[in-house]
């Protein structure tokens, strides 16, 4: 009896006194923001930069101004890549923060920082799909006088999309993850509101298991999403 | 129909051809031979510019491919090539391999590109896949579809690139005999193969390519009973 006592008494205390749940609202309302605006902003850069390394590295018959400063772009896109990938992404966060955006509004902060990482490997993404097709194929479309954008679209971009699409989704899952760590920079996102509710109720298990769960459905949910997606791609799959 | 002048090409440090100097007539039906790494797909390639020659020229219906400023796509649609490794596109249905690129290209109409699609794969008894997968099929198969993907274009000539080594052997003799029935036709080819037998049935010229150059070149009854080069007498003795 005494331990269901103790547990309503501490699920009052985390969830209904002083409106707490609203806390966790919040909270949850922030953590979906970011991920989805940074999961949108990782997709659009991330594809711009996959594709200006792919014209960057087709064989270039005419050595013009152009092809010259798309090679020149393309390296350093390259080197912002390799920086996204190579530092913590919660000193990137900060760096956003109280450096190059010192001042803005931190929850748009979080979404720049957090869609710009995850842009890097948004492009890593891509570039891995296109390079999963083999190369006779694009061979093939050009041998037959389709032009390399058309044999893009017509013939690699097809293939290469069922690789892409489950590790988009991956990768989703990887930023939504990453968010938690946002109240570095004063966000109130899922974790910052189970650690202010669980300082002031001093009860730590309500609070983070929580949360804790709520991380997991949704994880689950968009997990289970990408198998039966790599399920129907590989039923579609011709070889 | 392509004038070859002093074709080079180098990959990095490595010089795969050396000065390939050769012309081929429309109605001709050249086989290259040669051993391993000597350069035979590289100069077939060079053909259609999938790769890009280091030097030289390649003259294509009096149109210098090479030139910066050539229309290669437009050049492409006249040269068909056929690969050792099919390269079908899995993703589409085998009537959608074979239309894709004169209906984008605005050669034909779907309708009409579908009924002289319906005609090819009768002519070689495939009228049945048309709306299957090429996974669905066999090595020999495939290799027709794509023989009939090219075909499609109405090339001016076509390039085989060993279109039987990645064959099972008991289906070798039905992509030949297709490429032999083009021949009968009158198509322009070059052909790279280890096919001893359908080279001298086929080809009109033999060329041997060993080294990055031209070592012989003759008619097939010269060619395969008088070879002069010592290396060209040693590959034969090989092969024969
Ligand atoms: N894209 C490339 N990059 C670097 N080297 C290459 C490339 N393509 C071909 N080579 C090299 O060029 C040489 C000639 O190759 P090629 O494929 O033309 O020979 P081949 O006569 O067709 O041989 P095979 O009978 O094995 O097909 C080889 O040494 C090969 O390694
Ligand atoms: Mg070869």
């Amino acid at each position: 009896m005494e331990i269901i006592n103790t547990i309503v008494r501490q699920f009052r205390s985390t969830f209904i006194i002083d409106n707490r749940y609203k806390v966790f609202l919040t909270g949850f309302k922030n953590t979906m923001l970011i991920t989805i605006v940074a999961a949108l902003i990782g997709i659009a850069v991330g594809t711009v930069i996959a594709v200006i390394h792919n014209i960057a590295s087709q064989k270039q018959r005419h050595k013009n101004l152009g092809g010259t400063l798309i090679r020149l772009l393309d390296k350093l896109l390259t080197a912002y890549v390799a920086v996204m990938r190579g530092t913590p992404l919660a000193i990137q966060l900060m760096i956003w923060a109280f450096v190059l955006l010192a001042g803005k509004d931190k929850l748009t902060v979080a979404c720049i920082a957090f869609g710009l990482n995850s842009a890097a490997y948004v492009s890593e993404v891509i570039r891995a799909g296109i390079n999963s097709v083999d190369a006779g194929q694009m061979e093939a479309g050009r041998s037959l006088g389709l032009d390399r954008l058309t044999t893009m679209r017509k013939i690699i971009l097809p293939q290469a999309i069922k690789n892409i699409l489950p590790a988009l989704c991956n990768e989703g899952i990887a930023v939504l993850k990453e968010t938690s760590i946002v109240s570095l920079v004063a966000v109130v996102d899922l974790t910052r509101a189970s650690d202010l509710v669980r300082s002031r109720t001093l009860l730590a298990f309500f609070p983070l298991v929580s949360v804790a769960i709520v991380y997991f459905i949704l994880v689950a949910g968009l997990s289970s999403a990408v198998n039966r997606m790599e399920k129907r791609l590989a039923k579609s799959d011709r070889g | 129909m392509i004038e070859v002048k002093d074709l080079q090409k180098s990959f990095g440090e490595l010089q795969v051809l050396k000065g390939i100097t050769t012309t081929i007539e429309k109605g001709e039906r050249v086989v290259v031979i040669g051993p391993s790494g000597g350069g035979k797909s590289t100069f077939l390639r060079c053909l259609n510019l999938l790769e890009e020659p280091t030097g030289g020229k390649v003259i294509f219906e009096g149109e210098d491919l090479t030139d910066p400023n050539a229309d290669v796509d437009m050049a492409r649609r006249r040269i068909g090539m056929v690969f050792q490794h099919f390269n079908l596109f899995p993703h589409l249905t085998i009537m959608q391999n074979i239309t894709l690129a004169p209906v984008h290209l605005k050669m034909k109409t779907q309708a009409q590109a579908e009924e002289e699609g319906r005609k090819l794969l009768t002519r070689i008894g495939l009228l049945d896949k048309a709306d299957t997968y090429p996974d669905m099929l066999s090595g020999g198969q495939r290799q027709r579809i794509a023989i009939v993907r090219s075909l499609m274009m109405n090339p001016d000539v076509m390039l085989f690139d060993e279109p039987t080594s990645a064959l099972d052997p008991e289906m070798v003799g039905e992509v030949l005999q297709l490429i032999e029935e083009l021949a009968k036709d009158g198509m322009t080819m070059v052909i790279v193969t280890h096919e001893i037998g359908f080279a001298r049935r086929v080809a009109s010229r033999v060329l041997f390519i060993d080294e990055g150059i031209i070592k012989e070149e003759n008619s097939p009854e010269k060619f395969f009973t008088e070879p002069k080069d010592p290396r060209l007498q040693d590959f034969l003795s090989k092969v024969l």
